[in-house]
């Protein structure tokens, strides 16, 4: 997949992810992976993306005797995601035109 | 590999990020592996999972901005017998420099003296005008209206050149603001283009 296109889409995956419920990153990875495969150092620099952007913030917590990072979703990521829903119609008649052609080979 | 190598394999690999950077990597990866083991992995396949030490490090270097930052700064510098030549000759060209440097000064005062001239002349026909009308007022009153009346005359060519005067003084001094503004940008140019680089 081209890269600019993952990389937007990794963002949008990743608080789709956290939107219902804070989570963390590991459950994150397992979440995400029967969509999409990500590597710890990929969601890192997008958590970190995500954080500096404001749409996610960052707290840890106890569980099992040992610290948590726990990520919870901001106004503005829950924006990202409108937006997202809104640029994929536009993305889906794109789609449509670049594949008009191949229509007979069905 | 267990976690513990793991991580001490990781904070090798990066240590030439600040230390806040590291600390944060390694403990985002140490919860990388908690969270592994408490699923139900040991601690070699969770470490095997998330990959080799050195492969993340290239990755996390790869992605720090204020490292690539570091490795683009080394810009040209100047040579050492380029200091040398520079050092030896200031005694020749500080002294031409600031001789060129006073001459503008000079010649720019002066363009100001004109201006500061042309100033004077307006605020000496606007102080004669005023004087010669009182002159004139005095004259009537004491009984010599045919003097009194040439002063008074005389009071209002010098106003209504005053008034002239005031125009020209003006346009003079908005064009020489103006020259100085664009001279000013002119020398500023140079320098902030090369920030800019």
């Amino acid at each position: 997949m081209d890269i600019q296109l993952k990389r937007g889409l990794l963002d949008v995956c990743v608080l789709a992810a956290i939107k219902d419920e804070d989570s963390y990153g590991y459950k994150i990875i397992k979440d995400l992976k029967p969509y999409i495969e990500l590597s710890e150092s990929t969601l890192y620099t997008i958590l970190k993306r995500l954080e500096a952007a404001n749409m996610l913030t960052v707290y840890s917590s106890e569980h099992g005797g040992r610290l948590r990072k726990y990520y919870h979703i901001t106004e503005l990521g829950l924006k990202r995601i409108d937006e997202f829903k809104n640029e994929w119609a536009e993305i889906m008649s794109i789609y449509k035109f670049v594949t008009k052609e191949d229509g007979n080979n069905e | 590999m267990n976690k513990q190598d793991f991580l001490l394999s990781l904070r090798k690999e990066i240590s030439k990020l600040p230390k806040a950077q590291i600390d944060e990597h390694i403990t985002f990866y140490s919860e990388m592996i908690d969270d592994r083991i408490e699923d139900g992995l040991s601690e070699e396949q969770a470490t095997k999972q998330i990959g080799s030490p050195e492969l993340i490090a290239k990755q996390i270097l790869a992605d720090s901005p204020t490292l690539s930052n570091k490795t683009k700064k080394p810009k040209r510098c100047l040579k050492t017998w380029e200091i040398v030549v520079i050092v030896l000759g200031s005694p020749i060209w500080v002294s031409l420099l600031l001789s060129a440097l006073s001459a503008v000064l000079a010649l720019y005062v002066s363009v100001w003296c004109i201006i500061i001239a042309l100033w004077s002349v307006f605020a000496a026909f606007v102080g004669s005008a005023l004087g010669l009308l009182v002159g004139s007022a005095a004259l009537i009153i004491k009984g010599n209206v045919t003097e009194g009346l040439a002063v008074f005359g005389a009071a209002i060519v010098c106003a209504g050149l005053s008034i002239f005067m005031f125009f020209a003084c003006k346009a003079a001094t908005k064009v020489i603001v103006w020259l100085t503004k664009k001279t000013i940008l002119l020398i500023k140019k140079p320098f902030v283009k090369k920030e800019e680089i």
